[in-house]
């Protein structure tokens, strides 16, 4: 996955601008930064939600807001806005596993592994999404995009409102993901602990710029929250 | 505080995506705005001359308030539709320092200066003058002037409770028609003459004005009944509260013969009946079914041979002119998600083709009884709905592509009565419109057969140029993607 000179300006403020930017595949990639570093602006550009100013992003050699191959194999949840409330959590899951292929018992043998995550809250209780709390919204979110074994899975804010065990459990099945199934995993997080904790990479974004780029490693931590205890008056714990 | 909550509402009117986007309609607004007020004027001033007229022999002043029964009916007919409570979004204001009666006070009283309220001021008032101007004591015709304005307030003030009432109900207008309908039937088959009796009322007041104390106390009366119901939903807890409904779940498993689009097709079908806002669609539907009895029963209509059409369009097509100008919006709550899925566009649209033409099929089916009146509007029915499926459903969806207005399915709070409103028809009209045209030109030029043949050959050549003209839609869409994203993740 490369990224070329990319930027997005909105009435002429620029709020990203990346002029180079490669991340290979199975590579586990955190992005950090305060808010309006343009990490949301990243991810959505990434899934061609919204249209650069200049530049482009390329998948597989697939020029993302040209062609829509890359669709199907990227999977990605970013807000609450990708659920269908009137659905419930199965139905929802059949649906993505519709639109990607999948049928039902490929879906059942999926969401079956994630039991423990979903901490007996989503399957089976018939409520719609919409009446399911922030929390048990999330997890549905996240595990729908692990539906049909895409290659690319973009996560903005996994850890938010979710539950000290589930983010545990999240971090396992990010790591997997990685490790053993090769699949190219983007996470942002205002966590630090978290994202060194799962990603290979972290990069750092300040009012739209790469300012670090870092291989994790014991030390990144630390260096991290000197960068950030540094740079602004602490705000790396706030939530969006 | 009120200069807060008008600058706040200013700021959301004409920040909003919608405005920029809608100058045409706002502009269409305004012409229908004073096109009624003509209508008004020229009725208020008119009026006196026409009672004279037609009641030669009697007082128009109590002929006048004799009609004053019907006024109530309709108003409250029409504004059960067309008017809704003011919106405001109360959630960011309950936790400042601000008294909820202030709030309830505010959405009340901007309620107050609608325009449902000012449209009769252009006919009492002509009215009243003209009284005067004929002879009639100054002090009645003032009086009777102010009734009526009270009037006005208390249907305005009625119609609310009605709705809030309703709304809890699932076929929310059937118990409002139900009463209507027997307090007319009552006073048309004479058993207890109520517009009389509420005609003596106004006479009554007119002469003594001391008695337009007693609509005062209704009116008051209503606003605080109305004042009470707001208060008690401006409470977090009643929007907090998930109510959790037990989920039923249908099977749908027969749409999997439409192929690809199947999960598209399910999906639109839970959209419509999950979700109170779309549910009403049946409702409406049956509205659309039997609107073809209020036209062609009367017999001044019999000969009316260009109306058919018209009708047909509307019967088969209530549901397609509905559901259809909302295309894409309906999905606009999880827009993102179909944006970023593997799927194609294409597929996404000819679901909700698919759907719109079963409807159609549908509605001309059930309204093959029609017969009865005549084999002539069985046959432009038909040709309506072939109209319909080649060329109304096409259009419907290229204007989709422009649609910029996110509609909140899951929200129900108080205050909210989102999306439907005046614009909604209006849109559908040109839908009706130009075909009624063709056909009566046609109709005018050769005949009746030439008509009805035009309008099938026209939709006839709708569906054989679908793939074409679905292709120029996608690409619509497609330029219109980000737009469309942007503007169903604003919330007003």
């Amino acid at each position: 996955m490369h990224t070329e000179n990319l930027s997005k300006a909105y009435n002429g403020t620029t709020v990203l601008k990346i002029a180079d930017l490669s991340i290979p595949k199975g590579q586990s990639f955190g992005l950090v930064g305060n808010n309006g570093a343009g990490k949301t602006t990243y991810f959505s550009l990434l899934l061609d939600l919204i249209k650069p100013t200049t530049g482009n992003i390329t998948t597989n050699g697939i020029v993302v807001d040209q062609s829509e191959d890359w669709k199907p194999f990227t999977s990605s949840f970013i807000d609450e806005s990708f659920l269908i409330g009137y659905l419930t959590p199965e139905e929802y899951f059949y649906f993505i596993g519709d639109l990607r292929g999948q049928n039902k018992a490929d879906v059942d043998n999926l969401t079956a592994k994630f039991e423990d995550f979903f901490n007996g809250e989503i399957i089976g209780k018939k409520k719609y999404l919409r009446d399911l709390s922030k929390g048990n919204q999330k997890k549905a979110g996240i595990v729908s995009a692990l539906i049909g074994n895409p290659e690319v899975i973009i996560l903005d804010e996994p850890f938010a409102n979710l539950d000290p065990t589930a983010q545990i459990r999240l971090k396992q099945i990010l790591k997997d993901l990685a490790e053993k199934q090769g699949v190219t995993v983007l996470v942002s997080s205002h966590d630090l602990m978290h994202v060194t904790d799962v990603c290979e990479r972290i990069v750092v974004l300040e009012k739209g710029d790469v300012i670090k780029d870092l291989e994790t490693n014991p030390a990144t931590l630390k260096e991290l929250e000197a960068h950030f205890s540094g740079s602004m008056m602490a705000a790396q714990e706030e939530e969006e | 505080m009120i200069k807060h909550f008008l600058n706040l509402e200013w700021k959301q009117y004409f920040r909003s995506s919608y405005w920029q986007k809608s100058m045409v309609i706002n502009i269409l607004m305004v012409f229908f705005a004073l096109y009624f007020i003509a209508i008004f004027l020229g009725l208020g001033f008119g009026l006196l001359f026409i009672l004279k007229k037609a009641y030669p022999d009697q007082d128009p002043f109590v002929v006048a308030n004799g009609f004053i029964f019907y006024w109530i009916i309709a108003d409250l007919l029409i504004r059960f539709f067309f008017q809704k409570l003011p919106v405001m979004s109360v959630k960011p204001l309950l936790t400042l320092p601000i008294k909820r009666s202030t709030i309830v006070n505010y959405v009340l009283g901007k309620s107050a200066i609608s325009f449902f309220n000012f449209l009769p001021l252009f006919a009492i008032i002509p009215f009243s003058i003209m009284l005067i101007g004929d002879g009639f004591s100054s002090t009645l015709a003032v009086t009777w002037m102010f009734t009526m304005f009270i009037l006005v307030l208390i249907i305005n003030f009625l119609n609310f409770i009605i709705e809030a009432f309703s709304a809890k109900t699932e076929l929310s207008a059937l118990p409002l028609i139900a009463i209507l309908g027997v307090l007319y039937a009552l006073n048309h088959f004479e058993i207890f003459s109520i517009a009389t009796l509420i005609g003596d009322a106004f006479i009554s007041i007119a002469n003594n004005p001391f008695f337009i104390l007693i609509p005062i106390a209704i009116l008051a009366a209503l606003y605080i009944y109305n004042f009470k119901i707001l208060k008690d939903k401006l409470f977090l807890d009643s929007s907090l509260k998930s109510k959790v409904t037990e989920v039923k779940a249908a099977d749908l498993s027969w749409t999997k013969r439409f192929g690809d689009i199947a999960p598209f097709l399910q999906l639109d079908l839970k959209l419509i009946w999950r979700n109170k806002r779309t549910r009403s669609f049946v409702f409406i539907m049956i509205i659309g079914l039997l609107y073809g009895l209020f036209i062609y029963p009367q017999p001044q209509f019999a000969d009316m041979v260009w109306l058919f059409p018209f009708v047909g369009i509307f019967v088969t097509g209530i549901f397609l002119i509905n559901f259809g100008q909302f295309i894409p919006a309906w999905d606009s709550g999880y827009y993102k998600l179909l944006m970023s899925q593997n799927i194609k566009y294409e597929q996404y649209l000819r679901s909700k083709f698919i759907l719109m033409i079963m409807s159609v099929v549908i509605m001309f089916l059930l309204s093959i009884p029609y017969v009865y009146f005549g084999w002539k509007i069985l046959i432009a029915h038909f040709a309506a709905a072939i109209y319909n499926i080649g060329v109304n459903s096409h259009v419907i969806l290229y204007g989709g592509s422009f649609n910029r207005k996110k509609i909140d399915l899951s929200q129900r709070a108080a205050f909210n009565y989102q999306g439907t409103g005046a614009v909604q028809w209006l849109i559908g009209l040109p839908l009706m419109i130009l075909p009624m045209l063709i056909f009566a030109l046609m109709n005018w030029l050769v005949g009746f057969e030439a008509g009805v043949a035009t309008l099938i050959i026209l939709g006839i050549l709708g569906v054989i140029f679908h793939k074409k003209l679905m292709n120029l839609i996608t690409k619509r869409y497609l330029v219109s993607k980000y737009k469309m994203i942007d503007a169903f993740s604003q919330n007003n």
